[in-house]
């Protein structure tokens, strides 16, 4: 663990996006025609990806498009109606409590407003899952735990509560937390959601920088075209629960898919409408044709 | 047509009852299965016992003490009259030993404790805190529900010793030391009326069977929470109303078996 670490300490800025990452033909997450549907409103409709070791790869869509519902069924949260997700080789669903669990360490989950321990203080926080999970005296955690926030900038901040960070410090512990073990699959769920310029800056750069450092895939569910174009691999875009496109951020930018040319150009009106369906407006507005 | 609508709205509330019990015997078996970790780490069981226990020492000893001062008071007025003043002091531990120990203990331990662990882990879930401790494969129920619960059962029959202690303490400061009632058989009636087995650990017995009820509830109201601001309060609501009811329905029952043998 500590060499991977080490690794992280002499890392500078990369080239390239993968520079420095270790990339594998060996899928770490694969995705086979899965369907979900809460109660008989389908949210997912045969979707199917491949996410190979070292890369960092984004899932976009609109709000409503069923892209959190895939991050859960990712996580083993969600069980799919329909195909499978196989971790690691593992299929998902078929798995009991303890397997799910043993999966599970191997992977990190950043959650949106990064869902820290409120009751625990910053180091306690990063280093809950080495305590759970490892016999590791508090010695080698206590080490561990600052070079985890050193790794986000925030080793001074370990004494403080959560209450006591702002939002993207808060955010940044919680990376710090989620690369704890040093997973092989890093979820991140909206983790530019809410943050300023700077912040925004810090966590995208400390996604895809981490990703390399570990050897990890990371795959990231977002709204943020821009920053997601900086430090993703490839990207999908979710719409009405089908993948409508798929590419590098190159041919994203190039595609001249309406729906792809909405969403990265930020135009109001378009695939998406801007109007929700609704009855006649005259006649709402009570005036007669 | 209203009829039938409130119907099945009385329909649909008793089947949404049902599977809530439902819910919540399963959510207590799972606690019992997951209770490992909390001897294996008796820290975090600790810990929960100085939020649950330790924290509502004060408002038990100071309900303890004016509820003991009142029985004090009302009892030497009633007794007076029959010309039995010395038997103060066994009304005064057989009141509070037998039932409001116990009961007026575990109203204040679920208005105090109680409300507080639902609020606790319902914003847990609400902050997504539980879903990711989940993600981290570390069982919340184990790590989280199971310590608090135990936490809750220790403290409770504890609490409500202590409740009584002080209440008698309330009496005695009243009865002898105010109104002047003779100490001596004050004590000596307290003594020769009150039995440990069929007084004293029959109250242990319903304290703990009271911190069961009110900690399962607080808990899995709190588990079961809405993760919103509304569903929270709703959830801590409901804990205190419900562990009220269940606490005096319990015990009419635990009374009706222990005291008069039905």
């Amino acid at each position: 663990m500590l060499w991977m670490l080490g690794g992280w300490f002499r890392m500078r800025a990369p080239k390239n996006k993968s520079e420095g990452s270790v990339v594998s033909l060996q899928p770490i997450v694969e995705i086979r025609d899965v369907n979900f549907t809460y109660d008989t409103r389908p949210v997912l409709k045969g979707i199917n990806m491949t996410f190979h070791k070292g890369k960092v790869i984004a899932i976009m869509g609109g709000s409503g498009c069923g892209k959190t519902t895939l991050f859960r069924l990712i996580g083993g949260a969600l069980k799919p109606t329909k195909g499978e997700i196989k971790i690691d080789g593992q299929v998902m669903h078929e798995l009991d409590q303890a397997g799910l669990y043993e999966i599970r360490r191997k992977m990190g989950v950043l959650f949106q407003f990064g869902a820290l321990f409120t009751d625990m203080s910053v180091y306690d926080n990063v280093a809950f899952q080495m305590r759970e999970h490892t016999d590791l005296p508090e010695e080698m955690i206590r080490d561990l735990v600052m070079m985890k926030l050193h790794a986000v900038g925030l080793r001074g901040t370990h004494a403080l509560m959560p209450a006591e960070l702002s939002g993207g410090m808060a955010r940044r512990v919680a990376l710090a937390r989620t690369i704890a073990l040093d997973p092989m699959l890093i979820l991140y769920d909206e983790p530019f959601a809410g943050l300023d310029p700077i912040s925004l800056t810090a966590i995208g750069s400390s996604i895809r920088q981490l990703n390399n450092a570990l050897g990890a895939t990371s795959v990231v569910v977002t709204h943020d075209v821009q920053e997601s174009l900086k430090i993703v691999d490839y990207i999908y875009f979710i719409s009405d629960g089908v993948i409508v496109a798929e590419g590098t951020p190159a041919e994203i930018q190039a595609s001249d898919k309406p729906f792809v040319h909405q969403f990265v150009h930020g135009e109001m009106d378009g695939p998406v409408p801007f109007q929700y369906p609704g009855g006649d407006y005259k006649t709402d507005l009570g005036v007669s044709a | 047509m209203p009829l039938i609508r409130s119907m099945r709205n009385i329909g649909h509330r008793s089947v949404d009852t049902i599977w809530r019990i439902g819910f919540a015997a399963r959510f207590f078996v799972l606690i019992l299965l997951n209770s490992g970790m909390s001897f294996r780490r008796f820290h975090l069981t600790v810990r929960e016992l100085f939020f649950t226990g330790v924290m509502s020492l004060i408002i038990i000893l100071v309900a303890g003490l004016f509820v003991g001062v009142v029985l004090g008071l009302q009892g030497y007025e009633t007794l007076k009259s029959y010309g039995s003043e010395s038997a103060l002091g066994t009304l005064v531990a057989l009141s509070l030993v037998r039932e409001l120990g116990p009961v007026l203990a575990a109203l204040l331990f679920a208005s105090r404790a109680g409300s507080a662990m639902t609020a606790e882990i319902g914003l847990m879930k609400a902050t997504e805190q539980i879903a990711a401790m989940e993600m981290m494969a570390v069982n919340p129920i184990a790590r989280v529900v199971a310590p608090r619960f135990w936490a809750g059962v220790i403290s409770m029959p504890l609490l409500a010793a202590m409740f009584s202690a002080v209440g008698v303490f309330g009496g005695y400061l009243v009865g002898v030391v105010f109104i002047g009632v003779d100490e001596g058989s004050f004590w000596s009636q307290m003594q020769s009326s009150v039995d440990f087995q069929h007084d004293i650990m029959n109250g242990v017995l319903k304290s703990f069977v009271f911190g069961v009820a009110v900690t399962v509830i607080s808990l899995f109201e709190g588990f079961d929470a809405p993760p919103t601001a509304e569903g929270v309060s709703g959830a801590t609501t409901r804990t205190v109303v419900q562990s009220s009811v269940v606490v005096l329905l319990l015990d009419v029952v635990l009374t009706a078996i222990m005291f008069r043998g039905i």
